[in-house]
């Protein structure tokens, strides 16, 4: 019996650890990170421009660069994914084949590597898209046809459309049943007590929904590897034909194609941290938010 | 009770909608009309309203609307497919009207000469490497597109390759001789799949297990969210991390000499694939009814008997669609493989050899290449392979494995 129970607690405790060592290696990260790049993390650093090739100054315009691109990210995933959401839970019968081809959809999108949506950027805005527009609009100028903020956020929304989907419908699946029918009793039809008894309810979703999209546009460097991010510009991007710098793409070229690795190494930790802070609050911050509607829900 | 009804709509739809609301009340709907001004025939008229659908602009339009953006994400997914394939066409078709001048000054016999290449690949395969490996070493890079086009004529370089150069076991794209081995780099991603899915799979699918059979609640509060952090970190400050601090770390552990390798790369993917695997597998083996739990405790089978023997084999199409998943994150994974695995393309077992993935080197190389030439097409061509490997990974996952688990567990839950 005492044997048995050995085997029972050892084999437990083996399981504990795997879950344990997941926590440790993420602990592990962010220390590391943050004990090389906390010296170097000063408001200035913040707050002015790369000198003298990378080895000195701030990041400034990367940072910039990266608020914009999820800024019109943004503006592109969130409307079109709540309005995939809605559609999902309110109009969609759950059994229907449209239905169930949508959802395939969206679960595929999220499988696609983000390498692809990179190519595809390329080949459908810039190549395409852009391309058409200079040719028909001024007449073969280059303007749109190449790599620019617009395609890289656009591209960027690709990517992030599933993440709102998900999240905003799983918000409006709380929203009880009850009050619908409250709504729909009162007189109110099916698209007055979606505005006005849906959405409201599910505001904190979809406040989830974005915050989650822009921690992922804000770390993903692939989509953008080729529809619109730059190494170094002198200027900060002014129009939406502008290429724009990165934080993600900052670390990613610092820490693999300068010249002087070594020299720059404490501002390469010093962005990782601050792309580690950012996507890392983003992140708790829906959690957070999150806990609080499947609270509310099982209430 | 029906002019309140009436009230409450106005009041509450804001001023577009009561404009479309009255125009189609009036172009549609005449005895609606009667309904607001015969109060009297209550009964009569909220008969008929219950009976018929009223229809409303709005709601149409709003119905419509929705409907037609829900199918945005379908329109996606055809739209990479169109878009990433029709840059790889080049390969498999000459597109005459593509060409650049220099190929356009001797048209004649160049056309002709594609076209015998085309019928017959393999035997200008063989004797092309020998022939222009020793002649056409050191070309500047001006010359290097006149020299390319020259080659063309005869070894059929032009617009179309080989598929025997595809398969061949060199990646140089950037050569006199340029040669498009796509095997290489498929081992190498091969490799690295296999190293990280070793290391992901069991950590997490162990820690799913722990979390649902075994922890108690507090701490299954700490650990799902950390998770969920995990998911969260960028896969270049992964890849950061790997290439600054794991690498050196490893190199002293094992004492190998190529400092960025498969393995540091593998590991450092299986940071990313440990949450995908987890996330799935958890959701699996918390759908395993609690009676099949509850049968086996009360045969006397102890907790970690329960778990690995009645538990786990229950979820077993699930855990199967997580391993595929994280698989699928892994293969298409393109910073991390970028930055921590050296990205030379060698063909060995080794695993402290380097690599060169199939998504890095789409990376590395896109933003270098000439628009519409070969090597670009070629880069396109390994992106539609990469898609449809992960597009099929999700219909497996998808169908196969989600229709039997829920056939499963049919019986157990009615």
């Amino acid at each position: 019996m005492d044997k048995r129970k050995l085997i029972d607690t050892t084999v437990i405790s083996i399981t504990g650890l795997m879950a344990l060592s997941i926590i440790v290696i993420i602990l592990i990260i962010m220390i590391v990170i943050i004990i090389g790049g906390k010296n170097y993390l000063t408001w200035e650093f913040l707050t002015s421009s790369p000198q003298e090739g990378m080895t000195k100054g701030g990041i400034f315009p990367a940072l910039y660069g990266t608020v914009l691109l999820v800024i019109i990210m943004s503006i592109a995933a969130v409307p079109f994914g709540t309005i995939t959401a809605i559609y999902l839970s309110e109009y969609a019968n759950p059994k229907s084949r449209i239905a169930k081809t949508i959802r395939f959809a969206v679960r595929t999108l999220s499988g696609v590597p983000a390498i692809i949506f990179g190519l595809f950027g390329l080949g459908f805005f810039i190549k395409f898209i852009g391309a058409g527009l200079d040719n028909s609009l001024y007449s073969g100028e280059l303007k749109w046809g190449q790599p620019n903020i617009l395609w890289a956020s656009l591209t960027m929304s690709l990517l992030t459309l599933p993440v709102v989907i998900v999240s905003v419908e799983e918000a409006i699946r709380t929203v009880p049943i009850d009050m619908r029918e409250a709504s729909l009793a009162l007189g109110a039809t099916k698209w007055q007590t979606i505005r006005k008894v849906v959405i409201p309810g599910s505001l904190t979703g979809i406040m989830t929904g974005t915050i989650l999209a822009v921690s992922r546009g804000a770390g993903e460097i692939a989509p953008i590897l080729f529809t619109g991010a730059a190494y170094y510009l002198a200027h900060l991007p002014t129009s939406l034909s502008d290429q724009f710098m990165n934080l993600g793409y900052h670390i990613y070229i610092m820490s693999t194609q300068s010249a002087n690795v070594d020299e720059t190494l404490p501002i390469q930790f010093a962005t990782t941290l601050i792309l580690l802070v950012l996507t890392f609050s983003l992140n708790l911050l829906a959690i957070l938010l999150r806990s609080r509607i499947r609270n509310k829900s099982v209430k | 009770m029906e002019e309140t009804e009436n009230q409450n709509i106005k009041d509450s739809a804001n001023s577009t909608d009561n404009e479309y609301g009255t125009h189609s009340f009036k172009d549609f709907q005449f005895k609606n009309d009667d309904e607001e001004i015969d109060e009297n025939n209550k009964g009569t008229t909220f008969d008929l309203i219950s009976l018929k659908k009223k229809f409303r602009l709005s709601e149409f339009l709003a119905e419509k609307i929705i409907t037609s953006v829900a199918f945005l994400s379908i329109a996606i997914i055809i739209l990479i497919f169109i878009f990433v394939f029709r840059e790889t066409m080049p390969i498999f078709f000459n597109k005459a009207d593509k060409k650049s001048n220099v190929e356009n000054v001797n048209k004649p016999e160049e056309i002709k000469q594609e076209r015998y290449v085309l019928e017959d690949t393999e035997k200008s395969e063989e004797v092309k490497p020998e022939r222009y490996g020793e002649t056409t070493d050191n070309y500047s890079f001006l010359e290097k597109g006149r020299e390319t086009s020259l080659k063309s004529e005869t070894a059929g370089h032009e617009g179309t390759i080989s598929i025997s150069n595809l398969l061949g076991m060199e990646w140089q794209p950037v050569s006199n001789n340029p040669r498009y081995g796509l095997l290489p780099l498929f081992l190498g991603t091969l490799k690295l799949t296999i190293i990280a899915i070793l290391f992901a799979a069991p950590i997490a699918i162990l820690a799913a297990l722990f979390t649902s059979s075994f922890a108690p609640n507090w701490l299954r509060e700490i650990i799902k969210p950390s998770i969920e952090l995990l998911a969260g970190f960028p896969s270049v400050v992964i890849g950061f991390f790997a290439l600054m601090v794991m690498a050196s770390f490893f190199q002293d552990l094992f004492g190998y000499s190529t400092r960025l390798n498969a393995f540091v790369g593998g590991v450092a993917m299986s940071l990313a694939a440990i949450p995908i695997i987890y996330t799935v597998t958890e959701d699996a083996l918390t759908a395993v009814p609690n009676t099949y739990k509850e049968a086996s405790l009360a045969l006397g089978a102890s907790r970690w008997q329960t778990a690995f023997f009645v538990t786990l084999p229950a979820a077993t199409p699930g855990v199967f669609a997580a391993i595929l998943l994280g698989i699928g994150r892994v293969f298409g994974e393109t910073m991390i493989a970028l930055m921590a695995t050296g990205n030379a393309a060698i063909v060995s077992a080794n695993p402290f050899d380097s690599v060169r993935a199939l998504s890095a080197t789409i990376g590395a190389e896109m933003a270098e290449v000439v628009f519409g030439d070969t090597h670009y097409s070629v880069l396109f061509l390994i992106g539609s392979l990469l898609f449809l490997f992960t597009f099929l990974l999700n219909i497996i996952a998808e169908f196969y494995v989600r229709g039997k688990l829920v056939k499963r567990f049919q019986g157990a839950e009615s």
